[in-house]
């Protein structure tokens, strides 16, 4: 697979600026939860999203170490390259 | 310092708006006491019930009543243990060979509530590489048997048997069993699961398959066994969880199953083995309701009836009401604006139902969430119908023009 957390990272944002309630000036080191204000389900809800996008499954129990768009990115290429 | 207390201040604000906003905490009514099943005392008032998923009416049935009076006489009102010391009278086995029997079974286990019956089997039955594959809009109980669990947990789309097709497919050749978690009817929309399509999923893929009965059990199916019963999937269902809290009206939950490892779950089941059980009382009532449930399927009859009796009304009156009938109904409302003063209005006016905000609803918007009885009469139904308009008219909810 060809994806590396830059090009995972783009993406995530890319997905996130959709949302027209997503502040514009985001980057990687943005946190989720703090920074773009979702709860913990709007959270599940967009990470199943960018599952659908690159065929991955992000088991929940992970999501509970991610705090940031790079952490989400990292989890996601990490799991890729294991499968 | 930091204050212990602080992570509160956004629900203590929140309710301060809610309660400012409609006049009345809506998480803290007082029924004073059931004067029926479907009627209550409530600031003092009768009031129509439409929100305690007391479904067949049972928690008032005589012959649950009686059978916890004698109960009670004969073994008196606790049992001050868990099920595996001192916790387990005759009347604990008497009441999970009953309920395995009524699934045709081979054994069942019986909890101290349903909320303990989803988080002792999910968390138990899948060890650490192992998956759980859980409907998106699953209860609380079941996320949080999943976070008690050392397993993978992944989600799939609400009722969506290809999504969940698609994410078990993406687990092709891991280790470790999968088990698929659905429910029968989904507790705050009434959505009713497409079984017989995730029970071929499971057949496909070689997971395993538990569903939560909660609020099917003892309102579909000939038997009243629930959705897998309905649409004739039983034999695919390895795990059926379940409460007596809805349509048999007391308290507790379970799992049977025909896998004889049930036995061994007993062991290894930490919200089943550190726990109290069920009291001698409460044991006896339920096995007089299931005796109900068994000698009167005129109730589900009738049920039917009531919920497509006040699923038609509310969409006459051009309510966004559930689209299938199902004895959960939920009003979809677009704002809280409207919602806070529309639910504080249908008490008012003498309506029971529950207010359900985001996000413990599905899409960001507000719920009133009703759940229809069998013992509800037309004309109560109708009644409930006519306050709906208008407190749906005095909230905005409902244009003038929709009669």
């Amino acid at each position: 697979m060809s994806e590396t957390v830059e090009s995972v990272s783009a993406l995530i944002i890319q997905k996130l600026l959709a949302n027209p309630k997503v502040p514009r000036d985001i980057d990687g080191n943005c946190k989720i939860m703090e920074d773009l204000a979702f709860d913990s389900l709007a959270v599940m809800n967009f990470v199943m999203e960018v599952e659908d996008t690159l065929d991955v499954s992000v088991p929940l129990d992970k999501l509970a170490d991610i705090r940031t768009i790079n952490d989400l990115a990292k989890c996601i290429v990490d799991l890729k390259n294991k499968g | 310092m930091t204050s212990l207390f602080s992570k509160f201040e956004g629900t203590a604000s929140a309710l301060g708006a809610l309660v400012e906003a409609g006049g009345r905490n809506p998480f803290a009514v007082v029924i004073e006491k059931p004067i029926s099943s479907t009627v209550g005392l409530i600031e003092g008032r009768e009031t129509l019930l439409f929100g305690t998923n007391n479904y067949l009416g049972l928690s008032q049935s005589e012959r649950a009543i009686k059978a916890a009076q004698d109960a009670v006489s004969k073994y008196g009102v606790g049992t001050t243990g868990s099920r595996i010391a001192n916790g387990t009278q005759s009347l604990h086995r008497q009441l999970e060979q009953r309920i395995a029997s009524y699934f045709g079974r081979r054994d069942a286990m019986v909890f101290s509530t349903g909320y303990q019956a989803n988080l002792g089997m999910i968390s138990t039955l899948v060890g650490k590489d192992d998956y759980l594959i859980l409907d998106a809009d699953s209860h609380a109980s079941i996320y949080d048997g999943s976070r008690l669990s050392p397993a993978q947990v992944i989600r799939f789309r609400h009722n969506d048997a290809d999504d969940l097709h698609k994410r078990l497919k993406r687990l092709d050749g891991t280790p470790g069993a999968k088990l698929i978690v659905v429910e029968g009817i989904y507790s705050m929309t009434g959505n009713v699961a497409p079984i017989a399509e995730m029970a071929a999923v499971k057949r496909e893929t070689g997971a395993y398959l538990l569903v939560d009965e909660a609020h099917s059990f003892g309102v579909m199916g000939k038997k009243g066994l629930g959705v897998a019963e309905e649409a004739g999937v039983e034999a695919d269902v390895d795990f059926v969880v379940g409460t007596f809290s809805k349509s048999l009206g007391t308290v507790g939950g379970y799992c049977v199953s025909d896998h004889p490892e049930l036995e061994m779950v007993r062991l290894n089941c930490r919200p089943y083995m550190f726990t109290a059980s069920l009291p001698p009382e409460v044991i006896a009532a339920t096995m007089a309701a299931l005796e109900d449930l068994a000698d009167h399927p005129e109730l589900r009859t009738q049920l039917k009836e009531n919920a497509a009796r006040l699923h038609a009304g509310f969409h006459r009156i051009g309510l966004n009401a559930s689209r299938q009938v199902s004895p959960v109904i939920a009003v979809t409302l677009e704002t809280l604006e409207q919602a806070i003063p529309m639910w504080n209005r249908l008490l008012d006016l003498g309506v029971y139902v529950n207010l359900s905000l985001p996000p413990a609803t599905p899409d960001h918007r507000p719920l009133l969430r009703c759940s229809v009885m069998a013992t509800h009469t037309a004309a109560q139904i109708d009644q409930a119908i006519e306050i709906f308009r208008q407190a749906g008219l005095e909230a905005g909810a409902l244009k003038e023009t929709v009669a």
